[in-house]
């Protein structure tokens, strides 16, 4: 049995992870409440934007647009959304495990990467697919630090580099439940049409060129989206995981100090016995 | 009393503003500066970098910077979908006028990753947001 100090000071370390694990969880539920806003008060936008879109597919009628375009899907890129940051449980490498499923056996020379985050890019940089584009992510990313990725991955898909755009990120569903998702971004799938609307709107100016202008603003959208509930995933799957690191290392604590406890009563044990023993030889 | 509408004023990071009491707005389209009131006919229209006025029915008026964006008038109802937009309160006048002396330092010096279009729009963003933080009514 180990000695005395020797658990003591065990006891210690475990001690001091909790505090950590514990301020981390903290934290990130901290985080996780303000990311949880964010991607609440983005919604109304999407919303909004998915409204406006159906007006205006429905009164230009048959819509023609190069972000529409449908092409056998021969060279594919991947928008991955990982973390800046590690201890956050499964969370990168489950959205990583699912990027490399999507991609599955497809030829590397046909796969392009635009990778978001820093786990994205450490996992992917010794892997055999081009790395198209990479950025950091904040916990303050606005709309408009996005567009350096969309505009990119749009010129991709309008100039025939490839032809068909998948987004890759972890769906948040609860605090506790976030599941690895990937969506097409492009070639878009073509706005639903509002018949009774039709004709009644000026457009300024004509709706076609409305609709230009539209188009690329609404895949932002997305990956926005995309971005802003993958970093309310991220807090949420940190949170948990932290949570339960604590919750470990309280039983450890517990187990140790027991086996502390123990160390210590066959010490005097031992110590009572031998000067019994010694006051019994002395007779 | 005035007739009025309700403009709502959204952009993906937050909802600027949501009032039903406005009886006038003027807003920069990509085709001029429109003016809207009440029941106005049916109208989409892209959004310029420019100045977004509005008057309430209590005779207050403000103003806003917005950059981009969209706007739909239907059924009394002014939606302005903008990539930002900040009310003339919330701009910060020492870093407006920072951006813009960024803005023109780097026109000027036009350092190895020049985007002309783009240091052009990002001064001209920062002149309105300048101009609508100094204005007065």
């Amino acid at each position: 049995m180990a000695n005395a100090k020797d658990i003591r000071r065990r006891i210690r370390t475990v001690k001091n992870i909790e505090k950590l694990t514990n301020a981390m969880k903290m934290v990130a539920a901290a985080r996780l409440r303000k990311a949880q806003e964010r991607a609440l008060v983005a919604r109304p936008y999407a919303e909004k934007m998915a409204e406006v879109m159906a007006n205006l597919a429905g009164s230009v009628g048959e819509i023609d647009h190069p972000l529409l375009e449908v092409r056998e899907e021969k060279n594919i890129a991947y928008v991955v959304i990982g973390a800046e940051r590690g201890l956050a449980g499964s969370f990168n490498s489950n959205v990583m495990n699912k990027a490399l499923r999507e991609i599955g056996t497809r030829d590397p020379a046909t796969v392009k990467l635009v990778l978001v985050g820093k786990k994205a890019v450490g996992f992917f940089r010794k892997k055999p697919y081009e790395i198209a584009a990479d950025m950091e992510v904040g916990s303050k990313m606005n709309f408009v630090d996005i567009k350096k990725v969309t505009t990119k991955v749009r010129m991709m898909f309008e100039n025939g580099d490839v032809d068909a755009v998948y987004l890759i990120y972890a769906k948040f569903i609860s605090a506790m439940r976030q599941v690895p998702t990937a969506a097409r971004l492009l070639p878009m799938a073509k706005p639903e049409t509002q018949e009774f609307v039709k004709s009644e709107f000026v457009f300024e100016p004509d709706a076609a060129a409305l609709l230009g202008t539209l188009l690329p603003k609404y895949v932002d959208t997305g990956v926005y989206q995309a971005l802003v509930e993958s970093q309310a995933s991220e807090q949420g799957a940190r949170m948990s995981a932290m949570s339960a690191a604590t919750k470990n290392a309280g039983e450890m604590i517990s187990n140790l100090t027991l086996v502390y406890n123990k160390a210590r009563q066959a010490a005097i044990t031992k110590e009572i016995t031998e000067i019994v023993g010694g006051a019994e030889a002395q007779k | 009393m005035a007739k009025t509408f309700t403009l709502e004023v959204i952009t993906p990071d937050r909802k600027v503003l949501s009032d039903s009491e406005i009886t006038s707005v003027v807003l920069p389209g990509v085709e001029g500066y429109l003016g809207a009131l009440a029941h106005h006919e049916p109208l989409m229209t892209s959004l310029a970098i420019g100045e977004l006025d509005y008057h309430r029915t209590d005779g207050q008026v403000n103003a806003m910077a917005v950059t981009g964006g969209f706007v739909e008038i239907f059924d009394n109802k002014i939606t302005v979908l903008a990539d930002t937009a900040e009310l003339r309160e919330e701009i910060d006048l020492p870093r407006a006028e920072d951006s813009v002396r960024r803005a023109e330092e780097r026109l000027a010096s036009r350092p190895d990753d020049f985007d002309l279009e783009r240091a052009q729009i990002s001064l001209k963003r920062a002149l309105n947001r300048l101009s609508v933080a100094r204005k007065q009514f």
